[in-house]
């Protein structure tokens, strides 16, 4: 039986075809049974061990036609998962939502997390044949810092010089301790690059493709590089994405099999997409947020007991349901998700409450305070649902809210961070300091609901310069119940990422950072046959 | 003859100004600029500052406009302030695409609608006539994008006989570019018949009260014969400009067909631009959009002029 065994082998491993197995099974005299029962097993390992070949075609929304290949200019799902597949990070942010080694082979705290070694992998070559060393980082990790249009400019500003230490060793320098730093460096725009590069138009990398065809907002075409130094990645001969901003277009070209795997899939189409054959969702919970900021310095949300009104005014069930259809969590007026190790699990959720929330509002005795919620659907697609959905909620309690309607366009420049009660929405960060640092640090300059607290600020420094686990949750599990309780942020609800494939792609797991695997689709999935 | 078409050409080339003005306007009064809609809220203000003085956003309104403006006159575009693309080397193959769809829904729709108008005319109140009259009146009163979806569910994803996505390329074959765009050009097909045929058929009828018929039909001639070579010659002013005017819808008009379609044309290329305010080439498609529109309707009037003797020789 062990040259049957042999042959079973080499099936699944797709040496031999099908029919050759068969008949060669027959030959050494198998029974038609045993036969099928062989070809079942090779199909199911078939379905869970990635195989080589093939073209991905994916179906994205978040594509313009001003994207660039620019690794400075990145905001959505199609470039960052098109650049994915062209470079890597130093680190990636893994699934089980870690911090994981790409091209620093390690990395580890010095001089109490203020400094951090980066250990840069060895023999990995870009697409041009060049060797990447710690000059290409050097260089790829300042074009982010200083006069720069870099997205990734604001988390780099922790960073106080970057330098080589020998040829495949930097040291990167911070301005405070922070014991969170390598998920910084899991930042979608923090790949790289050779040294001094400049040309984006033919983008030199060292992923696992190469780019084909660069139509900016219609289409991209990337093609496999034989040498990909990655290991258990990098399965595809190639990807081709098309553009499509419409949902309903994105859905229709999933179902009629001109696409194998589409990102944001309409939540309210979900159960319908369940049904259809051969179509799997994959639903990620993850840190993107709606939240409603209050400025706690700005009448009337100085006033604490107003801000508790408000909060408990607010009916979150409703808002998960209306706005995601469920495909969401309830928020607890703290930035960290469900999906983060250090979720605050024994924070009571607080609930819709209209007596609680009629006798702050009386307690904060302001006759007729003006409570007016500016709201767009320019800040998120449901803003202003969920603005007036809570205005009706408020007026259950006898709180007057008025929504005010505001243009989408310019929304973040003219209405966020100026506007004292906003609507808005953040993407969420790898780690819980680093969401914590950039929206609620007194000095941060998206801050936006002007949260200043001593206590805080202390709990927050010592939380980033803490390497021990026990006392790093205990400061950050305070953070939150200090944002739930007191800070002006009325955070309703988390919503999941959904994407959907066909029965054909393996290897497009959920991840809670953003879209498409966090971004890494080309990097990990492969196509059955 | 000659001044008359010179006297079009000047007032089509003024109003063409005007447009250029009212774009650039429009374009201005929008809230927030390019560099906020390009860094949303990762914007500080130390990037913003900096992406601003980079896409030379601190020159005032109107001189950013008149550099433009002299550009433009002299096929110049400037570049894209969103990726730094030459302007016309962008707009190119998209205004190509926007074209060949035009140009397939034109040649397709025109016949159609012109033939069953004539057909409806001569048949004037039977089944036929009635039934035409329905069905197109009711592919005009549904909305684009929802007779756009119904042609998805049915023909391509039920019956899965053309694609959904219509998202060709510049290396596309044309055979194939036939079948991608089919769907797309179906409905805009759909859309823009009724409006045709009922013209054709009004403006046929219209004539056939007239003495010169009734002396035709004296004579004893088909009525096929009399509306086609008695009517038509004489209806056809209005026809024309109604065309005309549908033309023009088919290359301006059609942004939410491109959409749902996912067809790369210069429609859909303005939207994504106006949202992320690159000035440039929003001016330069509404320049063209402008320029097809006006152009379409001066050969409109410049050929209703020649159809109509009494307008061709002025006393």
């Amino acid at each position: 039986m062990s040259e049957l065994h042999d042959w079973s082998e080499r099936l699944k491993r797709g040496a031999v075809s099908r029919r050759e197995f068969m008949g060669r099974a027959a030959a050494l005299g198998a029974s038609t049974v045993a036969i099928s029962t062989m070809l079942k097993s090779a199909d199911a390992f078939a379905a869970e061990t990635p195989k080589k070949g093939g073209v991905l075609r994916l179906g994205l929304a978040g594509g313009s036609t001003t994207d660039s290949v620019d690794v400075t200019s990145y905001n959505d799902s199609v470039m960052i998962d098109v650049s994915h597949g062209l470079f890597n990070g130093l680190v990636e942010w893994g699934e089980d939502g870690k911090p994981h080694p790409e091209l620093a082979e390690s990395f580890e705290p010095k001089n109490g997390a203020k400094d951090w070694i980066f250990n840069l992998r060895k023999g990995v070559k870009f697409s041009n044949g060049q060797a990447f060393t710690a000059d290409d980082a050097v260089y790829s990790l300042n074009l982010h810092r200083g006069d720069t249009k870099s997205g990734a400019a604001g988390p780099m500003k922790v960073v106080a010089d970057v330098k080589k230490l020998d040829k495949n060793q930097i040291q990167v320098s911070l301005s405070g301790p922070d014991a969170d730093f390598p998920y910084t460096l899991t930042d979608y725009h923090l790949l790289m690059i050779p040294d001094g590069f400049k040309d984006w138009a033919k983008p030199v990398g060292t992923g696992a493709f190469t780019l084909e065809k660069f139509d900016p907002g219609v289409r991209i075409a990337l093609k496999k590089r034989p040498d990909y130094w990655k290991e258990g990645r990098g399965w595809l001969d190639g990807a081709d994405v098309t553009v499509i901003n419409d949902a309903s277009a994105r859905l229709n070209a999933l179902i009629s099999g001109q696409v194998d795997a589409i990102n944001r899939v309409d939540h309210k189409a979900v159960a319908l997409l369940s049904k259809t054959p051969k179509i799997e969702v994959v639903r990620a919970p993850g840190g993107w947020f709606a939240i409603m900021a209050m400025m706690t310095d700005k009448e009337p949300y100085s006033n604490p007991d107003i801000r508790l009104a408000l909060k408990y005014a607010v009916d979150r069930e409703q808002i998960v349901k209306a706005l995601f259809s469920g495909y969401g969590s309830l928020g607890n007026d703290h930035p960290i998700p469900r999906t983060d190790p250090y979720f605050n699990s024994e924070l009571p959720q607080r609930k819709h409450d209209p007596e609680k929330a009629a006798f702050h509002f009386k307690k904060a005795g302001i006759a007729d305070p003006k409570v007016i919620l500016q709201a767009s659907d320019g800040a998120f697609s449901g803003a202003v649902d969920m603005a007036t959905l809570f205005q009706a909620d408020a007026a259950k309690a006898g709180v007057r809210v008025d929504v005010k309607k505001e243009p989408g366009d310019g929304y973040f420049d003219n209405v966020w961070l100026k506007g004292p009660f906003v609507a808005s929405y953040w993407g969420g960060r790898p780690a819980a300091t680093q969401m914590l640092a950039v929206a609620f640090a007194a000095n941060a300059p998206w801050n936006e609901t002007h949260w200043k607290n001593e206590k805080f600020e202390k709990l927050l420094n010592d939380a980033r310069g803490e390497t021990d686990e026990a006392k790093r949750k205990a400061y950050i599990w305070e953070m939150q119940a200090m944002l739930n309780e007191q800070s002006g942020a009325l955070i309703p609800a988390f919503r999941d990422w959904l994407d959907a494939h066909n029965s054909k792609v393996g290897g497009h797991t959920p991840h809670g950072g953003f879209d498409m695997d966090n971004g890494m689709i080309l990097d990990k999935a492969w196509l059955k046959s | 003859m000659g001044r008359l078409i010179l006297h079009r050409s000047v007032l089509g080339v003024l109003t063409l100004l005007a447009a250029s003005a009212l774009i650039f306007i429009g374009t201005e009064i929008l809230p927030g600029d390019l560099a906020s809609a390009i860094l949303q809220n990762s914007a500080t203000p130390e990037n913003l500052a900096k992406l601003r003085l980079d896409l030379g956003l601190d020159r005032p309104a109107i001189v950013r406009y008149l550099a433009w403006l002299f550009g433009a006159l002299r096929g110049d575009f400037g570049h894209s302030l969103a990726n730094g693309r030459d302007v016309l080397e962008e707009i190119a193959p998209r205004f190509g695409n926007t074209m060949f769809l035009a140009a397939y829904a034109a040649v397709v729709a025109v016949p159609l609608a012109v033939g069953l108008g004539l057909a409806a005319a001569i048949r004037q109140g039977g089944v036929f006539d009635r039934l035409v009259n329905v069905v197109t009146l009711m592919t005009i009163s549904v909305p684009e994008y929802f007779l756009a979806y119904l042609l998805i569910k049915y023909v391509a994803v039920e019956l899965g006989w053309f694609p959904s996505l219509a998202n060709v390329s510049s290396d596309t074959p044309f055979a194939d570019r036939l079948y991608y765009a089919f769907l797309p050009m179906l409905t805009l097909t759909l859309v823009i018949v009724a409006h045709m045929m009922r013209m054709t058929r009004a403006s046929v009828l219209a004539v056939m009260a007239s003495p010169y018929i009734e002396m035709a039909i004296l004579k004893g001639l088909t009525k096929t014969r009399i509306v086609i070579r008695h009517a038509l010659p004489n209806a056809l002013a209005p026809i024309i400009s109604v065309i005309a005017l549908n033309l023009a819808y088919l290359i301006v008009g059609v942004v939410v067909v491109e959409t749902v379609f996912v067809y790369p044309g210069l429609g859909q290329l303005m939207v994504d631009e106006v949202s992320k305010h690159d000035v440039p080439v929003v001016q330069a498609c509404g320049l063209i959009f402008a320029a097809a529109f006006i152009a379409l309707n001066m050969v409109a009037d410049i050929l209703s002029i020649l159809s109509n003797p009494r307008l061709r020789q002025p006393r």
